[in-house]
């Protein structure tokens, strides 16, 4: 049935997969810790490129080394990306991620820096970048209907308003766009803590309800059981969170799944930066709570646009895909404007209802795809965090 | 609704509220909302109370569960006064 979304448009970039994007980027992503001074140098020779320097890469293995994977295959093929340059210490890893890449029928090449020297691999790289720069600024954008649009959520520096405003506001937005046809992904497994007996019933059928249930419960006896302390050592909830009003984990993670709103329901549980192939709407996916690491992890599952409520004030940003910040806090309004794209802080005065908030933030997501440049993107925020399942060999 | 809220409240079974504005002082006749219908009633704040910061609405004691979205918030780790400021110092997770 149609509704009053169902003719919004976005003016966004057709990839060759089908999947439609709303940023243009030439990526230069390292294999490992040690290609980043290459990277970087191909970024800085080459305007119109974005290195994404990062931290892991080396002796991983098993699962957090697929994690490893999965995550730079992920970025790379993410639609946001025009073309990406690869560049590994050693050409095996570094093949892997370019054939991971090239599924998706985009421009990528691999450059191994052993038996070159980073001078040459930087040189040829830079030449390949360059030509990438031209193609992808040759790229028109073109009309594509909002029930394309994958949009990604997860909240951060919360407190007791995001669970009364920024929070539903998201719910809201998801209740009226996954009717469209838009994917949609929350997470944030430690956080749901407190109210895992309402999320595992928000699940499409008990079958996947329980699914997630599992996933929850094996990060309680994985991670928590084994090196918990007190109050998680003010991690769950933060200093910044406690600051802000909220007591106890329990509160938080009410607050947290306002996002998933009244009537919306999620059918099936995602790996850390797995892409979704279930077909539309929302899903789960298995993620760390802060901030810079869960919005890397669904940017490589393909998400292209994140929301992000906050209450105090998080100001994370992430490379390729713009962050959405929304706050319904008045002294955050009041003290890092700079910060927030969405103010909903009439909903505390009793001023804006949930309804016209959740309009407010979808006229905020096409104008976002459209181009408009978030806070984070304006304020050079390209935090790019890779999740580590366990210490290296 | 008359004005501007100093509190809000989930569900009516709720037994904390949310402080909305900045500078709350003690002996403030709040007006408070319970935002599941927008009903409204009157409290008087027993302490300053920085925002986003709860209020209890009830005397509570030492052991009682907190509950806020109608659900288990944590347990109360000392006694607190109807219109007293309820945080860390006195409620603690069930959790960890």
């Amino acid at each position: 049935m149609a509704s009053k979304y169902s003719n919004r448009t976005f003016m966004g970039y057709r990839r060759d997969n089908g999947r439609a994007g709303v940023r243009n980027h030439v990526l230069i992503l390292p294999v490992d810790d040690i290609s980043n001074a290459a990277v970087e140098a191909v970024g800085n020779n080459i305007k119109g490129t974005l290195a994404v320097p990062h931290a892991y890469g080396r002796l991983q293995f098993g699962e957090d080394l697929d994690l490893h994977f999965r995550t730079m295959i992920g970025t790379g093929s993410n639609p946001n990306v025009a073309a990406c340059i690869v560049i590994g210490i050693e050409p095996g890893w570094t093949k892997i991620i370019v054939d991971g890449i090239a599924k998706t029928g985009k421009p990528v090449e691999g450059f191994s820096i052993e038996q070159n020297g980073d001078l040459k691999t930087i040189m040829d790289a830079s030449r390949k970048a360059k030509e990438f720069v031209h193609y992808a600024s040759e790229l028109q954008k073109e009309e594509i209907s909002i029930s394309e649009l994958w949009v990604s959520t997860k909240c951060g520096e919360s407190d007791t308003t995001t669970g009364l405003g920024s929070c539903p506001t998201v719910g809201n937005m998801f209740d009226k766009l996954l009717p469209e046809g838009i994917y949609g992904c929350f997470g944030e497994t430690s956080e749901i803590t407190g109210a895992e007996h309402i999320c595992k019933k928000r699940a499409i059928s008990e079958e996947v309800g329980n699914k997630w249930y599992k996933m929850w419960e094996a990060y309680q006896n994985e991670v928590i059981e084994q090196f918990k302390t007190d109050d998680l050592s003010d991690s769950q909830p933060t200093k910044g969170n406690i600051e802000g009003g909220l007591s106890t984990i329990e509160e938080k993670a009410l607050g947290n799944l306002e996002k998933i709103g009244r009537t919306s329901k999620y059918i099936d549980i995602l790996e850390p930066a797995e892409i979704p192939d279930s077909g539309n709407g929302l899903y789960f996916m298995d993620s760390s709570s802060a901030a810079a690491e869960c919005v890397t992890l669904m940017a490589a599952g393909g998400y292209v646009v994140h929301t992000f409520p906050t209450g105090q004030g998080n100001v994370v940003g992430n490379p390729i895909v713009p962050v959405v910040k929304i706050t319904a806090n008045p002294r955050t309004i009041r003290t890092m404007s700079e910060h927030i794209d969405v103010d909903v802080s009439g909903i505390l005065k009793r001023e804006m209802t949930i309804d016209e908030a959740g309009d407010n933030l979808i006229d905020m997501i096409v104008r976002t795809a459209n181009g408009r440049n978030t806070a984070a993107e304006a304020l050079g925020h390209r935090e790019f965090s890779m999740t580590k399942l366990y210490r290296s060999a | 609704m008359i004005g501007i809220p100093h509190l809000l409240v989930h569900e009516h079974n709720d037994n904390v509220g949310v402080v909305v504005v900045e500078g709350l002082k003690s002996g403030t006749k709040m007006l408070c909302c319970i935002t599941a219908d927008n009903s409204t009633f009157e409290l008087e704040a027993m302490a300053d109370v920085p925002i986003g910061h709860k209020v209890a609405l009830d005397d509570l004691k030492k052991g009682d569960t907190a509950t806020k979205y109608g659900e288990d918030i944590g347990k109360f780790i000392s006694d607190v006064i109807k219109g007293g400021h309820v945080h860390v110092h006195n409620l603690k997770t069930k959790r960890w």
